[in-house]
């Protein structure tokens, strides 16, 4: 019994290890020194953006792919590798390039001349990554940016290969294609086609794209080792310009029945100044609905999964270690669900927004 | 919030997905859906030409059908006439015995009927001349001996019966 309990709470110790968001021990985090096991700031640190990808330590010494920093500063583009700030969070490792000096503050790159901590602290959660007075502009590659990247090579990578068997094989579809069509077809028939009408041809490739962008970004998320993890559908700029394609892409597409419906809706004209304001707002409700759905299932399902994980470290004893990883392991394969489940949900909606910008009223 | 620089996933984020979306519009979608459109297509004819060609098989085991049914019927026709044909022969052909054996059998009697005839007039002769014969040797007799010529009459008149 004993042994059993022993070998689970190691083998729970080894998942945890093994896992990018354990880099968190070794980043000494300011105000909380005492090295004890802080799970806000576990959670924080996988679901958080960071400008270099965690694979795993090794006694004691954090093994890193070095991300490039990309900043746009006042002496113009300047670029270094992210290893450059030596694993450093708290802002005193100072980096030199381009004649300027960079310090890295809680993944924020500072000019380090202008770094005040205490604004930073000071600054709603909300306002810190906006404080452009005392930060050079940043397009580093961070770990979210380089998920996204690897999904996409991905998908370029399967979907080719699934186009190239079909200029061979004219008939049913065999190996990859036989297991991508079904899928194709669903977002198809189940999703473009009923939605959006007999103009569905025209807006396959940008809902296909979205659904298995979205979907295949989901499920990376959910692989907790290296090059997987990045947590990209669970970010909010990234379900925000999501939405914002899928809103222009509505409003380019809207015919005058639609424009017609916002601007001069069948309402008495004693109401337009009560109507119109609303169906306005409603353009941009179904967009926000569509960034926030995606943002908040996807980051929920991971906070969900790194808190039972987070139990054996708070109990500080493996006998807790079953109960955690019976849970992981459902939550794991709930969050599977919701990864297909959530993909479908935007692409359905997406083209629930075209279908009502593109609809003939007779 | 998980924001590390908004302007850096905002850019990267558009850029990626715009790029990812030409990329594979041009190499995925457009080769995949086509595929897919023409075979859905290519199935549609293909049952439509096996629906047309099992209508197109109908009809010609109908028609089989059909000039079955006519050969049947011929032959059942022709097999009736036959038997007809049968039984008149042997009905024509019993008459026509019957006839001949008929008229055989009438000119067998016309014959027997004649013979008997030239019989009976032969016979008619014979006893007139036995007769004759007789009354010649009784009255020969006669003149001799009246026993004698009883005898004798008695003796022929023996004969005669034998005869």
């Amino acid at each position: 019994m004993r042994l059993t309990q022993t070998l689970i709470g190691s083998l729970a110790l080894i998942i945890f290890l093994l896992m990018p968001f354990s880099g968190t021990a070794s980043d000494p985090n300011p105000g909380e020194g005492d090295g004890k096991f802080d799970p806000k700031e576990l959670i924080n640190s996988h679901v958080w953006d960071s400008h270099e990808f965690h694979i795993a330590d090794w006694s004691g010494h954090p093994i890193t792919l070095a991300l490039p920093v990309i900043l746009w500063t006042e002496n113009g583009l300047t670029i270094f590798p992210s290893s450059e700030f030596h694993h450093d969070n708290t802002g005193t490792t100072v980096v030199e390039a381009n004649g300027q000096q960079f310090v890295k503050y809680r993944e924020h790159i500072f000019y380090a001349d202008r770094f005040d901590q205490e604004k930073f602290e000071a600054a709603s959660t909300m306002g810190r990554p906006f404080l452009y007075e005392d930060r050079p502009l940043d397009f580093s590659i961070t770990k979210t940016v380089f998920s996204m990247i690897l999904v996409s090579l991905l998908l370029i990578l399967i979907f080719g290969f699934a186009a190239r068997s079909y200029k061979k094989n004219k008939r049913a579809p065999k190996g990859i294609s036989g297991l991508l069509e079904p899928i194709i077809l669903f977002v198809r028939d189940e999703i473009a086609l009923p939605n959006i009408g007999d103009k569905y041809q025209k807006y396959m490739p940008l809902l296909l794209t979205i659904f298995f962008f979205i979907w295949l970004n989901n499920l990376i998320g959910l692989i907790p080792f290296f090059p997987f993890s990045g947590n990209v559908t669970g970010n909010i700029i990234f379900t925000l310009v999501m939405a914002v394609i899928v809103f222009i892409v509505t409003i380019f597409s809207g015919n005058k029945y639609y424009w017609k419906h916002i601007l001069t809706p069948d309402v008495p004209k004693a109401l337009y100044p009560i109507m119109i304001p609303i169906e306005i707002i409603g353009m941009f409700t179904k967009p926000f609905a569509l960034m926030v759905r995606l943002f908040a299932n996807i980051t929920a399902g991971h906070i969900i999964i790194l808190s039972l994980v987070g139990l054996i470290f708070i109990f500080e004893t493996a006998a807790i270690s079953p109960v955690s990883i019976a849970f992981v392991l459902f939550m794991s394969v709930l969050e599977l669900l919701v990864a297909a489940l959530q993909a479908y949900v935007f692409t359905l909606l997406a083209a629930l927004f075209i279908g009502q910008a593109v609809e003939e009223h007779h | 919030m998980n924001i590390v620089a908004p302007e850096s996933l905002i850019f990267w984020t558009t850029i990626i997905f715009l790029l990812l979306l030409f990329l594979l519009r041009k190499f995925a979608w457009k080769p995949i859906l086509g595929a897919v459109r023409s075979r859905e297509s290519s199935i549609n004819d293909a049952l439509e030409a096996a629906e047309k060609a099992k209508l197109e098989m109908q009809n010609m085991h109908a028609d089989n059908e059909k000039l079955l049914q006519e050969a049947r019927a011929e032959r059942e026709a022709m097999m009736k006439e036959a038997r007809e044909l049968k039984t008149k022969m042997i009905n024509d052909a019993k008459e026509d015995a019957k006839l001949e054996a008929d008229k055989m059998v009438a000119q067998a009697q016309a014959a027997i009927e004649s013979e008997k005839k030239a019989a009976i007039a032969e016979l008619k002769q014979q006893v007139a001349s036995l007769s004759l014969d007789i009354a010649e040797k009784v009255v020969k007799h006669e003149l001799s001996d009246s026993d004698k010529q009883m005898k004798l009459v008695n003796e022929m008149l023996g004969e005669a019966k034998l005869n």
